[in-house]
């Protein structure tokens, strides 16, 4: 069975047909339980988001701040395990239609084994992976099994990327590229900076494949600005800390599913 | 001075372009930190072929580091060791009291070169924190020092000597609250300030080209330690002893003996209270390969690739990874790794200071309890040269616990 790489093609075009940006949300899995992320993704969803990235919860989470931290801590000391990951997936996939991708670490991948992760995200419908420390230069092994099973590879570029080597980067991906809007680790902030609209215009010099911006994006003043020049908008923190704030599950399904409208309605300008 | 004193590897062992040695090694690092780790690598590059840099940190070894470092015999330590003859590379002698100050002072004048104003490290017992501070000191750099919370507690006089030294100290709470969550914390930081700020890596792990810069800059531990034991014992040792952690002091005291195919390089890892319990940080004696913390090597991880978490009594030992190059000497053959557990190595120490009035680290002294053992195997012909990478000054609190030296305790009341 083949990943979904046309399907989150698609929705990225379908989002442009409509002239707005599209809403990407990223979530771990296994945060609060496993049966509680599977809802909070639904409701992600529900509420608006195009677009779901599933974090697979990593014991080192260099890239995350403190809120993603907390949750990664929280799953894996619940037990989440890879196959808690991949049924994440396919049930909200099976519930949403949506694209789902997955967004880890590279060690966690290289020890599963990457044909064995590629074929069984394509298998629960995963449309691909954002892998952030797995650097162009590393990735030929991961992109030649992602190919082969219809998963998109998803790049980070950064501000500090230099012109030829987005270039580089943005030929080797697929499915859309990732805009970090500033240097830093995962979390929101109050402002996103220009240089992300500047990193969005030298990105897309280089390639046609969409652009999407995340880090630091937690509102919908901010979801609107980014959509004015970016082809999506990726909101992570500020989901799962509603989830941490909440007192119960319910609450916390409910919050997520309300900042997913109101950043939907921001997305559309 | 002379450039004798730092001598980039002559014979090969260099890494591959992409920074591999064989299997091991690499740039697994987030895109925000390319362009900074590739300038880290074209500057040192530059700076080591070139004269003035290198004059520079001579200069700084002999007349502020005070190398070379002694090379002390200890026939009474020996004698616990089957009569084999033992000297010791006296790295505890340097300034600031271990082998850290080599490799920092060499990053910090890179750092200077780069135009960056401002410098962070990680440290495990705080040894290279307590270096890199001091380098930063001498430059003028701001300092921002990352320790797990634990070990600011076990290893609390190198904090105040940080404090003393100017640098901000942050007790790192997040994961194990040891040495990988202070890298993790570090990595954080540096992704946001990269800008103007330079990690200073303490040891011979992270991404290309740390693992061959760092070994580049302590290499010249076993250039000395070889030219000594030839001047007098008239010989190569038979083996070169050496703790690992990250493994970057014994990296320094194997790398110029590589050659010399009859020297056996040996390692000793922490086993803490033995690698059977589960409670070790053996990670080459019971590791798998798998990437952390920026290069692929062999980790202490679980079935899923998480990373397990590390014990030992000692901080500076208590890390789930290993440098890649160690990595390729086990790969090879050519290196030797051992554990040692946390009681063998506090014996050692004690023995230590009670035969040659030398008190070692608990780091060092899980290569001295190893020697004790490699000594025995060797038999009275042997000639071994063993690390004595740092002293013991910052484990007085941890071993006078173990020992019950606090006036009204029994030994052994921490166990």
């Amino acid at each position: 069975m083949s990943g979904n790489i046309q399907l989150l093609s698609d929705t990225l075009a379908k989002a442009k047909s409509e002239n707005r940006a599209a809403l990407v949300a990223y979530l771990p899995a296994g945060f609060p339980t496993v049966e509680g992320g599977i809802e909070a993704v639904k409701a992600v969803l529900a509420g608006g988001a195009d677009i779901v990235e599933v974090g697979l919860p990593h014991s080192d989470p260099v890239l995350d701040g403190p809120v993603i931290q907390t949750a990664d801590d929280i799953a894996l000391r619940g037990g989440v395990k890879i196959a808690d990951v991949l049924r994440t997936v396919r049930e909200a996939h099976a519930a949403t239609g949506a694209p789902v991708l997955v967004m880890t670490y590279w060690n966690p991948i290289d020890r599963y084994g990457v044909e064995r992760f590629t074929a069984e995200l394509a298998a629960a419908g995963g449309a691909g992976c954002i892998l952030p420390d797995l650097p162009v230069q590393e990735s030929a092994l991961w992109r030649e099994h992602a190919e082969k099973h219809g998963l998109a590879t998803v790049f980070v570029v950064a501000p500090s990327s230099k012109d030829e080597r987005l270039a580089t980067i943005t030929a080797a991906g697929t499915g859309f590229v990732y805009a970090a809007s500033l240097m830093g680790v995962t979390g929101t902030r109050a402002s996103v900076g220009a240089q992300a609209r500047e990193l969005v215009e030298r990105t897309r010099r280089t390639t046609d494949t969409p652009v999407c911006v995340g880090l630091g994006v937690s509102n919908a003043e901010q979801a609107k600005e980014v959509a004015g020049f970016a082809d999506g908008v990726i909101v992570g923190s500020a989901f799962v800390k509603l989830l941490l704030d909440a007192p119960d599950l319910p609450t916390g399904l409910e919050a997520v599913r309300a900042l997913a409208g109101e950043l939907a309605e921001g997305v559309r300008r | 001075m002379s450039s004798e004193f730092f001598i980039p590897d002559p014979e090969g062992h260099v890494p591959d372009a992409a920074g591999y040695f064989g299997d091991f090694g690499g740039k697994f690092i987030p895109e925000a930190l390319v362009a900074a780790v590739d300038e880290v690598a074209v500057e040192y590059d530059k700076a080591k072929d070139d004269p003035s840099f290198v004059a520079e940190l001579g200069d700084l070894l002999v007349n502020y580091t005070g190398r070379p470092s002694a090379l002390t015999e200890v026939p009474r330590f020996a004698e616990h060791a089957g009569g084999a003859r033992i000297f010791l590379k006296r790295e505890d002698l340097n300034h600031t009291g271990s082998h850290k100050i080599n490799n920092v002072l060499g990053q910090a004048l890179l750092t200077k070169r780069m135009g960056k104003t401002r410098v962070i490290a990680e440290t495990g017992a705080g040894q290279h924190g307590v270096a890199t501070a001091t380098a930063c000191a001498l430059f003028g750099l701001d300092c921002t020092i990352y320790m797990g919370e634990i070990d600011t507690q076990r290893q609390a006089l190198n904090v105040a000597r940080m404090r003393m030294l100017g640098a901000e100290v942050v007790a790192v709470k997040s994961g194990s609250r040891t040495l990988k969550d202070a890298i993790n914390e570090a990595f954080r930081d540096w992704v946001a300030n990269v800008d103007r700020t330079h990690y200073l890596f303490g040891t011979v792990a992270g991404p290309h080209p740390f693992p061959a810069m760092v070994r580049d800059f302590h290499r010249v531990i076993g250039v000395e330690a070889r030219r000594q034991i030839l001047e007098r014992a008239g010989r190569l040792p038979d083996a070169v002893a050496a703790c690992v952690g990250g493994g970057s002091n014994a990296i320094g005291l194997f790398h110029a003996f590589i050659p010399d195919t009859d020297v056996r390089l040996v390692g000793f890892e922490p086993a803490g209270h033995g690698v059977e319990t589960g409670e070790h940080a053996a990670t080459l004696t019971a590791g798998e390969p798998g990437i952390l913390h920026g290069s692929r090597s062999y980790v202490l991880q679980d079935e899923e690739g998480q990373i397990t978490e590390p014990y030992s009594i000692s901080a500076g030992l208590d890390y789930p990874g290993i440098g890649p190059e160690h990595a390729y000497l086990k790969s090879t053959g050519r290196g030797e790794y051992r554990a040692v557990t946390d009681d063998a190595a506090m014996q050692a120490l004690r023995l230590l200071s009670r035969t040659e009035g030398i008190i070692p680290a608990i780091e060092s002294a899980h290569a001295l309890a190893g020697a004790l053992d490699l000594g025995r195997e060797l038999g009275k012909d042997g000639l071994l040269i063993v690390n004595l990478s740092g002293r013991g000054d910052k484990d007085m609190d941890t071993a006078a616990r173990y020992f019950g030296l606090y006036d009204g305790a029994a030994e052994g009341e921490s166990k």
